[in-house]
């Protein structure tokens, strides 16, 4: 069977995001970019499906910088074809364009099962997931957090909100959004990753004309006008645990 | 052009969910704008019940056995005609684990714009603009509303229910179902969320940890400052997702919402799914090393010192002021 993950790189929250001069984005050159972490759910789930039966794992990205890393690491996990799109990707790219020239090239691979993540965090126009889905003529079951596969079927774990989850039949070949995997993702040592880097290849292939028009487009950027910002308590671990015990005790906690 | 603005009522088990009012308070706003009606798309079947609240002009709805359950191909089939008879303004959708499934695939299927994570919409000179969330919470991003249609995936926060909903019923109009047979995504069974040891939803103090956690080990001096304060461990996602706690514990849009007397926030980044389940705590106390963090938004306290840190220290503390 094959399993085909599609993966992206998205900005790292944890670093401070800085908007660009024409307002509207974000400065690529303050970005420090890392793998979306439901992509590496997605890949996680990929491989313990392999691990499972016979199935061959590949993992899909466009050809930007970073991207090697993530691929490199799929694959020192257990990932078994690592392919980049070569494209015009540098002035960001909507995710309507970027479906039609993903189902472009993964119909080539003749994949059973597309496992996407299920979104990231700076989609302005929906997730790839169900947009390859519909160029594919594939169904689409998004917020997925457990996969099993037999015969032309999978059966999957649907979140739904308050912790219910349905259990669904999804006829093959589909597109499943994944958004944890059975187990968490492995981890591996850097050391095979390098020793991965090696002996893996990684695979170019030409992603076909982008068509970007028609989606909806940022004319501004903003960090969010906030109401009452949190009262900041000052000083080291100490003072501020004393000072929070006060606080508990003002509001009848303690 | 039609101006009118379409919401498909979301629905789970019988219950319309908070964000389908949400939507309907925001299509009122875009209504007024654009001049047109406010119109409720349910699919499913008890209609009545469904719609005996809506705030909404009118109700398309549509009954089959298959809207009993939720299934991305029956709703994607159903929605298609709708949308391309009546071609309104925007058609609203929950940014959810229903919505999802859905207008991004009809977005691509009838070639019409689409609008994720928006939160609020806003009219200039009769144009509409959008103000979606995206981030993680720590950025809007603003722009015009496509036209003549554009699909909208709506998240929480920017409306409230209560405005969304109404005391008389709106008028009903049934449309009908498209051939429905051979669905490629169909309901099995359903697994309840489990019944854990602690419902976290009735605590009154919840020690709440995010990734700022770091690993398993460091799990139990939360357990420990939990237990001085008389409370229970809860977390966020990346938590439960790497198996630190039980899935009982998740707090968020795919856990439980709380309303405890005090949440204390550890190494939590206040994403949006986080906080839609938090608002309701009487007083939120967040730290987290990240000044910008979106979690002090919300927070009556913060302090960027070190979780790893404050934990041991505030625990001693709290024991002490307690005479133990
Ligand atoms: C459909 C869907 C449903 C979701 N449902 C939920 C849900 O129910 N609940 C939920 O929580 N999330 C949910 N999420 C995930 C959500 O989007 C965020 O990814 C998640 O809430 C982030 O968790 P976090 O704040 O712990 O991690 P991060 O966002 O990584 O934040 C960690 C924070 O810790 C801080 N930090 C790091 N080290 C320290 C330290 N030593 N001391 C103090 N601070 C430190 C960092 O500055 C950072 O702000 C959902 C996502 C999707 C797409
Ligand atoms: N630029 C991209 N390159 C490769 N895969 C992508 C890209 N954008 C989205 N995807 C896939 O779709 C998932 C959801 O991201 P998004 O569609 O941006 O919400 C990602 O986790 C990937 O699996």
């Amino acid at each position: 069977m094959n399993l085909v993950v599609p993966i992206k790189l998205v900005p790292d929250l944890v670093e401070e995001l800085v908007i660009d001069a024409s307002g509207a984005r974000l400065d690529p050159d303050a970005l420090r970019l890392k793998l979306n972490e439901f992509d590496d759910h997605a890949i996680e789930q990929a491989i313990l499906l392999k691990e499972k039966g016979a199935g061959q794992v590949t993992v899909v990205a466009p050809d930007i910088e970073g991207v090697d890393d993530a691929l490199f690491t799929a694959a020192a996990k257990g990932a078994d074809r690592l392919i980049k799109l070569t494209g015009n990707w540098n002035n960001g790219v909507n995710n309507h364009a970027l479906a039609r020239v993903f189902a472009n090239f993964v119909e080539t691979l003749r994949p059973e099962l597309i496992l996407t993540g299920v979104q990231a965090h700076n989609d302005l126009d929906g997730a790839v997931g169900p947009q390859l889905a519909e160029h594919l003529g594939m169904p689409y079951v998004g917020y997925v957090s457990g996969v099993v596969v037999f015969d032309n079927k999978a059966q999957v774990r649907k979140e739904f909100p308050g912790g219910l989850i349905a259990e669904m039949d999804v006829v093959l070949p589909a597109v499943l959004g994944i958004q944890a995997a059975e187990k968490p993702p492995r981890y591996v040592p850097i050391s095979k990753v390098r020793a991965t880097m090696k002996t893996a290849k990684l695979e170019t292939f030409p992603a076909a004309e982008l068509e970007t028009a028609g989606a909806p487009t940022t004319v501004r950027l903003f960090q969010p006008e906030t109401g009452a910002r949190a009262t900041m308590l000052a000083g080291d671990a100490d003072a501020v645990a004393t000072r929070l015990v006060e606080i508990f005790r003002e509001q009848g906690i303690l | 052009m039609n101006s009118d603005i379409f919401v498909v009522i979301e629905h789970l088990r019988g219950q319309v969910s908070d964000i389908s009012y949400v939507m309907l308070a925001a299509a009122r706003g875009m209504a007024n704008a654009t001049g047109g009606k406010v119109i409720a798309v349910i699919l499913g079947h008890d209609v009545e019940t469904l719609a005996r609240d809506l705030a909404a002009d009118r109700v398309l709805y549509m009954e089959h056995a298959a809207f009993a359950d939720f299934s991305s191909d029956a709703y994607q089939r159903a929605l298609e005609g709708v949308i391309k008879e009546h071609a309104p303004r925007a058609v609203l959708f929950g940014d959810t684990t229903m919505g999802g499934d859905v207008a991004a695939w009809l977005s691509t299927h009838l070639a019409l714009p689409l609008v994720s994570a928006c939160r609020t919409f806003r009219a200039d000179a009769g144009a509409l603009k959008f103000v979606s969330q995206i981030c993680g919470g720590k950025m809007m991003a603003e722009g015009d509303l496509p036209a003549p249609t554009t699909l909208v995936l709506m998240v929480p926060g920017g409306y409230k229910p209560e405005q969304g909903r109404a005391a008389q019923a709106p008028e009903l109009a049934r449309v009908n179902a498209p051939a429905l047979d051979d669905l490629r995504v169909t309901v099995k069974d359903y697994v309840e969320p489990a019944v854990g040891d602690v419902d976290v939803s009735k605590e009154a103090v919840v020690v709440s940890i995010g990734r700022g956690i770091q690993n398993q080990d460091n799990v139990e001096l939360a357990e420990e400052l939990a237990k001085a304060l008389g409370g229970v461990v809860a977390g966020s996602r990346p938590v439960i997702d790497q198996g630190w706690l039980a899935p009982t514990r998740l707090v968020g849009k795919s856990g439980k919402a709380v309303k405890p007397k005090l949440y204390l926030a550890l190494g939590i980044s206040g994403a949006p799914e986080h906080v839609e389940a938090i608002g309701d705590s009487e007083m939120i106390v967040a730290i987290n090393t990240d000044p910008a963090a979106p979690i002090f938004d919300i927070a009556k306290f913060g302090s960027q010192v070190d979780m790893l840190d404050l934990m041991p220290v505030l625990t001693e503390k709290v024991q002490q002021a307690k005479g133990l």
